[in-house]
Parts: structure tokens; C-alpha cells; sequence
């Protein structure tokens, strides 16, 4: 099972066919393990990495750093999701050190990014401080590097 | 007048020594000219690891630069580094090797093969080696003034060489026994029966064993025989290794040789007036390996793994029969059903198709109605050159009937 994840996980579109052969297993049990997977919330969506910057349109990223008040009960959890419930915010985790939640904001504009964090996440009750961070540049997301072209092949095409 | 330029010919043949001469170049070279001619090419004709040597490996090269490590170390390696290799050798193999005596680090197992060969041969002396093999196992020999002796290997026996078969080869010359496995170009990998019987051959006929272990790390599903490791067998094993491979350090040149302590002074004889020592960037690289190399090593075997399944699964579909390889990264079908020599079958592939795969004929006469292929390439390379190939033979199927 394990090892059908770490395939996909290089490669969404790997297809049940290829990962049997890799792996060396029937194609009925890799599918079987793959909807299982599906079905139970291990594998969550098949997405693309995207070099949205090779776009050259306006997109903005923020990281923010966010100190909240935990609540009795719940943790960190419940104010965990009423930030990330935004659809403006496109991750979020729990860190230790001087803050608690780290969040990696996403908008059209620094105009809008700052509406955000002005009008919805400071204002929210449980939040004590904000400290937002645009970012400048990506070099590397999900284990891949943005440079393109990638490392180019330097080997001979015939070696002994 | 003469003319000049033929005299400047013929004295250039004057100077090259006979040996040189009658030397056959590599096979893979020439091949090399034709398909650097061409664009686009996926080449499954590469012997080298596609994966960049790990980050902190290079950079524990690039540490030692700015630290100024640039003289020369001591002949047989720096201490530390050997120290280090030892401990790997009984961590990996249960063999101990005294770092100081038993220990030689060479710029890559092709110093240590040449060493060796240069060490032992005395002119005449036959050195016995599978065929096919690795290109410069008989050119070696050849220079060192010994005669390569050929002990053909099949699919049938999975190209490993038998006992019985070096036996019937044995003569009053026979100097050594050189063997390779994981096994350049076969992927073929020796069974603990096999090695067994060899090393008994090798005690009865008092003769050395050369094992060229190059390949040792990159084995699937079955474990590594270290030849030292057998009973009995370190004292008449001479032990030829490196980093290329495991640790994708082709480039860095760095490899070692381990045997008995006299053994290895007389290697040093020679190193000392030769290489001097191997890179010092290179040895301080090395030994960041061998302490925090594991992980990416495991990486690249699992990855290799997953590649070599697919392709040999694919090959097999495809009516280009193969053996499973169980070691390196080489797969070695017969292209026999297409009735084309391994020659043709390259060339007309690589015309065709445009994917690059080397002749069996490339390591030596039996060879013949092979090719290697080399999964050490992307996946969607190998899947594509698959589909080419694959598309080749069908061509040719539908034409024979």
C-alpha cells in the first residue's frame, strides 16, 4: 500500500497498469488499493503543480503568522477552522514557537490580501496578533524546484 | 621529395606500441559517433546512475574546496576514509578489512581493475573472465601483457559463469579469475551455490579470485555475495569496488581496492607512480557518503527497482524475451525472434526509432542476439522507448509472416 502511495505521489497520473508493473503486483489489488484509498481519506485529490508565475498575471502569496487564544475544550482546533474555512487561505498549520498558526495566503492583489487580513482573520475574537509575510519568489513546492528547465541531463547518450 | 604528411603517418605508427595497435576499440564507441549525429534520441544505452550525486554529498565536496583541501593525501587514501570504508565493509558485508594494511583507494574501480591486472599478470599469464562482460575486463588484461581467457555464459545458465566451464579453461598460465557480478551488461547476479563452487575451485587450483563488486549495492530482492565474505575466501579474494554506482559519484572518480596486506603494498608500488593518490575534494565527498549516505542509497534502489520491473514486464510482452536481472541496472534481452544480429538490431533502432540500446556484441561474442538496455532513466523515457520498441517488432513480425 505504501509503496502504490509513493508512486502516486510522484506521479498522479500513473496509471494502475504501470504502477502493477513497477511495483509487481496484480492490477486488480493495486486498483482495489487505490479506491480504498480514495474512499477513506489517504489519498484526499489529484492535483497539478502549477508554475503560476510563468503566467506573468498578478498573484499574490502571503505567509502569515498568527498567535490566537486557545479555547477551553477544543485546543486550537476550533479556531483552526473558522481561519481556514476562508477560501483565501490555501494551507494552514499548527507550529510550535513564538506563534500558532502559520497560513499561506493567496489573492489577486496585496490590496486584497491586506482586506483580508484587516477585515476577516485580525478581527476574529481568538486572534491576538497577525504577521504577514509576501512572498517573492518560489524555488521549490511539494518536493519539486521551479526552475525551469529543470537540471539538465549532462550524461553522454553511450557510456560503458 | 617525400611526402611529408605519410611519413608523419607512418612514424606515428612506429610510435604506437604493437599492443595498442591490435587493441579492438570499444565497441560502444563506435556506435557513440553514429548517435551523436542525431537528435532526440532516448537512449537506454547509458552505464552511469541518472540521479545527480546526493546534495550533501556534493556538498561536503564543495566544503572541503573552500576549507583548501588540495594537496595531495597519503598514497593509499586518508586514514579517515579508510577507517570509514572498513566499517562499511563489515556493516554491509561481514568482512573486516584493516584500514591501514588492507585497504587502497583508487581514482574509481578502473584504477583498482588496472592496478590489479598490472600487479599479477607477467607477460603470457591467461586471466580467466565471463563473456559477455564488462568492456574493459579483456582490454585490461590485453595491456597488462596477459591473454583474456573467455568463458561464454548463456540465458540458459542467466550469464552467470560456472565453475565447471572455468575448470575446462584452466591451464598451467591461468593467473586469476576475474568476475563481476551484479553484472555489467546482464544485470546477471551470482547465486550462493555458484560462488561456492567457484571459490572450491579456487582453493584446489590455488588461484586468486578478482571480484569486481561495483555493482553490489544495487541488488533486487536477493542478497549481495561478497566474495571475501565466503569461508575461507578473504585471503584469496582481491576486492575491487567504489562509489559510482551506490552513490551516483561516476564523475567524482573514487573507488578502492581491498585484499591481503602484501597484496596491497605491491598495488601501492604502483599507485605512488602512477596516481599518487585520488582526489582529496573527491575522498572528503567519500567519506560524507559513507557516514550519511543510506537513505538516498535506498532511495535510488527502490526507485531503480520500480523501473526495472516495468521494463522488464514490458520486454517480455513486447516478444524480446528476458531473464530477470536481479542486479545493477541492466536489463539483457534476446532479440533473437527479430532475426537481426545485435549489431543490426541497434542500428536500425536507433534509425528507426530513434532509442539507443548497445549490442550484446559490444561485451563480447556471446553477446550475440542481445542488447542491454539501462533502466537507469526516467520513467516516461523508458515507457516511451518501450512504446517505440514495441512498435519496431511488431513492424517486423508482420513483415515475416
Amino acid at each position: 500500500m505504501k509503496e502504490i502511495l509513493e508512486v502516486l505521489e510522484q506521479n498522479g497520473r500513473a496509471t494502475p497498469e504501470q504502477i502493477s508493473a513497477m511495483l509487481d503486483k496484480p492490477v486488480g489489488k493495486v486498483k482495489k488499493a487505490i479506491k480504498q484509498a480514495e474512499k477513506d481519506g489517504t489519498i484526499l485529490k489529484y492535483k497539478a503543480i502549477i508554475n503560476w508565475p510563468k503566467l506573468e498575471e498578478e498573484d499574490v502569496w502571503a505567509l502569515i503568522e498568527v498567535r490566537v487564544t486557545p479555547q477551553r475544550g477544543v485546543g486550537f482546533d476550533a479556531i483552526a477552522e473558522r481561519v481556514y474555512r476562508f477560501p483565501e487561505v490555501y494551507s494552514a498549520y499548527l507550529v510550535s514557537g513564538t506563534y500558532d498558526l502559520s497560513i499561506l495566503v493567496r489573492g489577486k492583489s496585496m490590496q486584497e490580501i491586506a482586506s483580508f487580513v484587516a477585515e476577516k482573520l485580525a478581527p476574529l475574537e481568538q486572534v491576538q496578533s497577525v504577521v504577514t509575510h509576501f512572498l517573492l519568489k518560489r524555488y521549490k513546492e511539494y518536493g519539486e524546484t521551479f526552475r525551469v528547465p529543470k537540471e539538465t541531463n549532462r550524461r553522454l547518450p553511450i557510456t560503458p | 621529395m617525400p611526402d611529408a604528411k605519410s611519413t608523419s603517418a607512418e612514424a606515428m605508427d612506429n610510435l604506437i606500441s604493437q599492443k595498442v595497435v591490435t587493441l579492438p576499440p570499444s565497441g560502444i564507441r563506435e556506435f557513440f559517433d553514429l548517435l551523436s549525429s542525431m537528435e532526440d534520441v532516448i537512449s537506454l544505452g547509458i552505464g552511469e546512475p541518472d540521479f545527480v550525486t546526493p546534495w550533501h554529498i556534493r556538498e561536503a565536496g564543495i566544503y572541503s574546496l573552500e576549507q583548501g583541501y588540495t594537496m595531495y593525501t597519503s598514497n593509499s587514501g586518508m586514514p579517515e576514509l579508510r577507517r570509514e570504508l572498513a566499517r562499511y565493509l563489515e556493516l554491509h558485508y561481514g568482512v573486516n578489512y584493516h584500514p591501514e594494511h588492507e585497504i587502497l583507494i583508487t581514482a574509481g574501480s578502473s584504477e583498482g581493475l588496472d592496478l590489479v591486472l598490472r600487479a599479477i599478470i607477467n607477460p603470457g599469464d591467461e586471466v580467466i573472465i565471463p563473456d559477455p562482460c564488462y568492456v574493459a575486463y579483456p582490454a585490461d588484461v590485453t595491456l597488462a601483457g596477459g591473454k583474456p581467457v573467455l568463458v561464454s555464459t548463456n540465458a540458459r545458465n542467466n550469464f552467470v559463469i560456472r565453475a565447471a566451464d572455468i575448470k575446462a579453461r584452466i591451464t598451467k598460465k591461468t593467473k586469476a579469475i576475474l568476475i563481476g557480478y551484479p553484472a555489467n551488461p546482464t544485470g546477471a547476479v551470482m547465486s550462493k551455490k555458484e560462488a561456492d563452487a567457484i571459490a572450491e575451485l579456487s582453493k584446489q587450483h590455488h588461484l586468486p579470485i578478482i571480484s569486481d563488486e561495483i555493482y553490489a549495492r544495487l541488488t533486487y530482492g536477493v542478497e549481495h555475495i561478497c566474495f571475501p565474505g565466503l569461508p575461507g575466501m578473504k585471503k584469496r579474494t582481491i576486492l575491487i569496488s567504489g562509489f559510482s554506482k551506490s552513490h551516483a559519484m561516476t564523475g567524482w572518480r573514487i573507488g578502492y581496492v581491498a585484499a591481503d596486506r602484501r597484496f596491497i603494498q605491491a598495488l601501492t608500488k604502483i599507485h605512488q607512480y602512477t596516481l599518487l593518490c585520488a582526489p582529496t575534494m573527491t575522498q572528503m565527498a567519500t567519506i560524507e557518503a559513507l557516514r550519511n549516505g543510506e537513505g538516498e542509497v535506498e532511495k535510488m534502489v527502490q526507485e531503480y527497482n520500480r523501473r526495472r520491473r516495468f521494463m522488464v514486464k514490458r520486454l517480455n510482452n513486447i516478444g524480446l524475451p528476458c531473464f530477470e536481472p536481479r542486479g545493477a541496472f541492466f536489463a539483457f534481452p534476446s532479440i533473437r525472434a527479430t532475426r537481426m544480429t545485435s549489431e543490426e538490431f541497434a542500428q536500425k533502432l536507433l534509425l528507426e526509432e530513434k532509442v539507443a540500446v548497445v549490442p550484446g556484441t559490444a561485451f563480447g561474442p556471446s553477446g550475440e542476439g542481445f542488447v542491454r538496455c539501462c533502466y537507469a532513466t526516467s520513467f516516461a523515457s523508458i515507457e516511451e522507448a518501450l512504446r517505440r520498441m514495441d512498435r519496431f517488432v511488431t513492424k517486423r513480425k508482420r513483415r515475416s509472416r
